[in-house]
């Protein structure tokens, strides 16, 4: 490594990293937060078994799990604009990600959902509380706390898996990195350096995360 | 006359007829301690009772009025279940609220009382059953006794009619058992009705007025529970009584 290639990297540093905080991390939070919402959403109604949705719920998460993110981007950024829709990369990349998101953090929920005992809603019913009473109060928030380590996996594969959102042209770390390579070609460390970058975002919402486990280990634990 | 009559409860699980015929009335301020082998079917009868199964047939009167259990809107069930209410074998406690939040929580979200007002109650309640300073404990930092005294608490708050009892002492250390029984003698003697399912015989004994002794989904036999426990009449209850006598 050269004093060219220093120069290189502490030039290029500070360009990928800024992608990382205007793109890539609104992206991962906004992604996940649609997430969050569809796997509550999603998850209630296989549990609630509600005819007709249920079994629309289940043909979305067999979908999404079952093809490729890539895919996913491909069809909506280049397949959509064929029958008249145009989307920008943000959004088209947005609407990918929190779909894609959601049904795996459904599949979390429901089973969280479901590990919560069964008699804490019978005796929901027998102080006169309504199902939604039930579900919002006493068994989504034991839920949340079950899933949290799970949901905060996805997190973590999230923020890397919006790498791929720079084949559908969105400027975000890798295709900032890809721009800098195309100058000065130097691919090798060039790719070090933005992998060093996601792995500095992967350590943070890594100790983030032991932190929130830690806070809520149980209810009434320390 | 009676405040809850039960007509020709009938329950199946697939082939399995669990309750055949279950006729039962309670009168305000009865305790009546229903008995039996495991497999009988008395959480079943409970539960029916509650509509957390749906019975097969039979119906229930309940302060005059008439609910057919197979033809009932929710409406009513909603309206039956706030005046009754049910202690659990396990307690069944919500495991995210404190022990006032389980005694509030049906006050304040069921019935939409201004917190202040539920919170008075729940404290009253909780210090009724020996629990002025567990106020703010969650489940997971109660014995199991204070749990149960927890779940008859939560009972209480929203003024039942009647309590429906699940064996409330067989989840417990022996040990623990005699706080749970004090507070539910107590009841008695302030007259509060109560349909209790217990192995407990001392407390049918000498608590209840009233016994059933339920076997295979029938009532074997039932009587006022001095005339049960000093003559017995069928081969089956005196076998089970001398069973359950030299178990404890
Ligand atoms: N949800 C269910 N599905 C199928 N069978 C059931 C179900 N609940 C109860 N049973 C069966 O019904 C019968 C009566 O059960 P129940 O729980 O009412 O008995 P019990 O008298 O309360 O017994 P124990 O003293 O052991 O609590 C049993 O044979 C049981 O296996
Ligand atoms: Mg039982």
């Amino acid at each position: 490594m050269n004093e060219r290639v220093w120069e290189i990297l502490l030039d290029s540093f500070g360009k990928i990293l800024l992608k990382g905080l205007e793109v890539t991390l609104p992206l991962t939070i906004a992604s996940f937060a649609i997430a969050i919402v569809i796997g509550v959403v999603v998850a209630l109604i296989q549990v609630a078994n509600i005819k007709g949705l249920k079994q629309i719920c289940r043909f979305y998460v067999w979908i999404i799990r079952g093809t490729p993110i890539l895919v996913q981007l491909y069809v909506i950024f280049f397949g959509l604009p064929s029958i008249g829709i145009v989307i920008d990369p943000f959004p088209s990349a947005l609407l990918v990600f929190g779909i894609n998101t959601g049904a795996y953090a459904s599949e979390t929920i429901r089973a969280a959902i479901e590990s919560i005992d069964k008699g804490q809603i019978e005796a929901g019913y027998c102080v006169g509380m309504t199902y939604t009473q039930i579900m919002a109060r006493i068994v989504l928030p034991q839920a949340l706390r079950v899933a949290f380590p799970s949901l905060f996996n996805i997190l973590i594969s999230l923020v890397k898996d919006t790498s791929l959102a720079s084949s559908i042209t969105l400027v975000e770390m890798i295709r900032q990195t890809q721009y800098v390579i195309a100058r000065t070609y130097e691919a090798f460390w060039l790719y070090l350096e933005v992998g060093l970058i996601y792995l500095i975002f992967c350590t943070v919402l890594t100790k983030i995360q032991s932190y929130g486990e830690k806070k809520l280990s149980s209810y009434g634990g320390q | 006359m009676s405040m809850l009559s039960i007509h020709n409860i009938k329950k199946s699980f697939g082939t399995t007829e669990v309750l055949k015929d279950v006729s039962i009335n309670v009168s305000k301020g009865d305790v009546i301690a229903i008995l039996g082998p495991s497999g009988s079917g008395k959480t079943t009868l409970l539960r029916c009772l509650n509509f957390l199964e749906t019975a097969d047939g039979g119906e229930m009167v309940f302060d005059g009025e008439r609910f057919p259990f197979q033809n009932v809107s929710k409406k009513d069930i909603h309206r039956i279940r706030n005046k009754t209410a049910f202690v659990f074998q396990n307690y069944n406690l919500f495991q995210n609220k404190t022990a006032l939040q389980n005694v509030t929580e049906g006050l304040i979200v069921a019935r939409r009382m201004p917190k202040e007002q539920a919170e008075e109650i729940g404290k009253a309640m909780l210090d009724k059953v020996g629990l002025s300073d567990r106020y703010h404990h969650y489940p997971s930092q109660l014995s199991g006794g204070q749990q149960q005294r927890v779940g008859i608490a939560r009972a209480l708050a929203t003024n039942p009619e009647i309590i429906y009892f699940d064996e409330p002492t067989s989840a417990l250390d022996p040990e623990l058992i005699g706080e749970v029984l004090d507070v539910m003698r107590q009841l008695a003697n302030e007259g509060m009705t109560m349909l209790v399912v217990t192995h407990e015989l001392g407390f049918a004994k000498n608590v209840s007025n009233h016994v059933i002794f339920m076997d295979s989904g029938v009532i074997v036999e039932e009587n006022s529970s001095r005339e049960f426990f000093e003559h017995p009449q069928e081969e089956r209850t005196k076998a089970f009584i001398s069973h359950i006598d030299r178990k404890s």
